[in-house]
């Protein structure tokens, strides 16, 4: 089976349309190890910390770009470098945990080899070898070995307003360049001063990586499958809004203006949509959607992604960062981080606490994302030569001022394709 | 404040959410009160957010209108195993026990999994009738791992 998946995946997408994708890219294991050296290791920007994970020298965490682990630390010049976590002797893992701090360097815990804050081999143990009781050396490494030679992998870094992303390749372009003007002003629109971490929280989904990517950018489905977005008019297609994809099609951010929809108000029931429920469901306590005006713009939510697995997220006041991470072809790990900022009053942070029972795991709106990707990928186990139909709103990935649309879906596909070569 | 009282009202807790008469569980705690889903990673670093927060009894009482007729996920319901409490202490009228819980989920399917493990950090005073009920239950699970999604309350 393995040979005649390899022979489809690696020869033609069945048809060249952004409007259509097979079900073997969900499912096919020598194309996920394509994704991890054409994509993860790619010329792609990928997130891996906040700096305010790490403000002091020596401060360190550990992360994934698809399958490679990474080190992110902070170096004494304030510099963010990052390293493969793979120690260049044996291949262990240098750091194991999620983060901390180190003085001046890593060691590994298998034959203590140790690492500068560079990842620079730096120390063997006993590399010259030990004095017998006769005091001849004997052991260590021979004279002729060229330390500098081995050293972990290393990744270019860069910030971005407050957030870190690494690359293993020397062609991708600068992340300004890289994210496209529009989606870098949605970014900066949000991650406009000092954060403050709120909590953690790791969600494993039972599907391929690419089907959440998907639904975060799939403006379609949010206010057709999450009630509470569509009862409570958090997100509705009839609300002002829109999607912006960049010209590469791998970024991009989806938004809802907080106006009234006039004379598209029934739209929804005309349809006789399930998850209108206005009317027939009211919740005893609203306080959980008690906002205010934070960013001046009338955006009440705001869903962002960078290529391949970063997200922003803003519905409300409610503010998290999303870390797509591959655990093989049918597992992923969905990585929450809830952020405030710095100079939130008291009434700000009870607000944010709140609503944060909008997203996550247990969220009233996220947690039905979390099953959905289940559901395709349970759905097409017996169709990898089948397609998925994904036209709303044309066959093409551009911005468009409706959220009628599965533009910034083809639009990954885009980005997708591109990168892997199909 | 008897134990044996304190006991019963974790196994109480434990079979309204168990036995699916999840309307029973707001019911359980006072009016304002604090019900948060959080994990011990988070409580180490002094991070306030939870999976699940909620300060009145009418935001207990939304999480189970929400399960019944809003939110959409496969059929699945849990077995909770809750352990002895330890008082460790009272303070103004009211009791701070600690009690350790195991939850399995058994989906619709049949496969039954440990879902989480953690312990319940609660505060507990009698309501105007006499019956204990949480002024505070805060839900430390061990883990950080939430497979899926969590639908029903811990």
């Amino acid at each position: 089976m393995d040979v005649r998946y390899e022979e489809q995946s690696t020869t033609v997408w069945p048809e060249d349309s952004l409007a259509r994708v097979p079900y073997w890219v969900y499912q096919d294991t020598p194309n996920y190890k394509r994704e991890m050296e054409r994509l993860f290791e790619g010329a792609t920007w990928n997130f891996v910390c906040l700096e305010a994970d790490i403000p002091n020298k020596g401060d360190y965490r550990t992360n994934q770009l698809g399958d490679m682990p990474v080190i992110v630390v902070r170096d004494a010049n304030g510099a963010i470098n990052c390293f493969e976590n793979r120690c260049a002797h044996r291949g262990a893992l240098i750091a194991f945990d999620d983060g901390g701090n180190v003085q001046n360097n890593f060691k590994c815990i298998y034959h203590a080899w140790s690492y500068d804050l560079c990842g620079n081999l730096k120390g063997i143990a006993f590399e010259r070898g030990i004095n017998g009781p006769d005091g001849v050396m004997r052991g260590g490494m021979p004279a002729g070995f060229e330390r500098d030679r081995f050293s972990p992998r290393k990744l270019r870094t860069t910030t971005l307003c407050g957030l870190v992303f690494a690359t293993l390749s020397p062609e991708t372009p600068p992340i300004e360049d890289y994210i496209g003007a529009d989606v870098l002003g949605r970014i900066k629109r949000v991650l406009n001063r000092p954060i403050r971490v709120m909590g953690r929280f790791v969600q494993p989904l039972p599907n391929n990586w690419k089907l959440y990517v998907e639904n975060v950018k799939d403006t379609y489905h949010a206010s057709l499958l999450h009630t509470f977005l569509t009862t409570f008019r958090i997100s509705r297609l009839t609300q002002g809004g829109g999607v912006l994809v960049s010209p590469d099609g791998g970024n991009h951010s989806s938004y809802t203006i907080g106006i009234p929809e006039g004379a598209n108000a029934d739209a929804y029931k005309q349809q006789q949509i399930r998850t209108d429920q206005d009317g027939k469901f009211a919740l005893a306590d609203p306080s959980v959607l008690d906002s205010v005006e934070e960013f001046g713009d009338h955006i009440q939510l705001q869903i962002l992604s960078v290529f391949p697995g970063f997200i922003l997220q803003q519905i409300h006041n409610c503010l998290a960062v999303r870390h797509v991470v591959p655990r093989g072809v049918d597992k992923m790990d969905l990585v929450w981080t809830y952020f405030g900022f710095q100079d939130d009053s008291p009434e700000m942070n009870r607000r944010r606490l709140k609503q944060q029972n909008l997203v996550g795991p247990a969220g009233f709106i996220s947690m039905e994302d979390g099953c959905v990707g289940g559901f395709v990928q349970r759905g097409t186990l017996a169709a990898a030569d089948h397609v998925s139909v994904i036209q709303m709103g044309g066959s093409t990935a551009e911005s468009q001022e409706t959220r009628a649309t599965e533009a910034s879906v083809r639009g990954f596909w885009k980005a997708y394709r591109r990168h892997m070569g199909y | 404040m008897d134990l044996a009282r304190i006991v019963e009202l974790n196994a109480v807790y434990a079979r309204v959410i168990d036995t699916e008469q999840f309307e029973e569980w707001p019911k359980l705690f006072h009016d304002p009160c604090l019900y948060k889903l959080t994990t011990a990673d988070n409580v180490a670093k002094g991070l306030e957010g939870g999976l699940i927060y909620a300060d009145t009894r009418g935001m207990l009482e939304d999480r189970i209108s929400s399960l019944r007729k809003v939110n959409i996920y496969e059929g699945q319901r849990y077995r909770h195993i809750v352990g002895l409490p330890v008082v460790l202490g009272e303070k103004d009228g009211e009791t701070e026990t600690e009690t350790p819980f195991l939850i399995v989920r058994i989906m619709r399917e049949g496969q039954m999994d440990v879902f989480a493990t953690g312990c319940y950090r609660d505060k507990i005073k009698p309501d105007a009738s006499g019956a204990l009920r949480f002024h505070e239950r805060i839900v430390v699970c061990d883990g950080r791992r939430f497979d899926t999604l969590v639908a029903i309350p811990f």
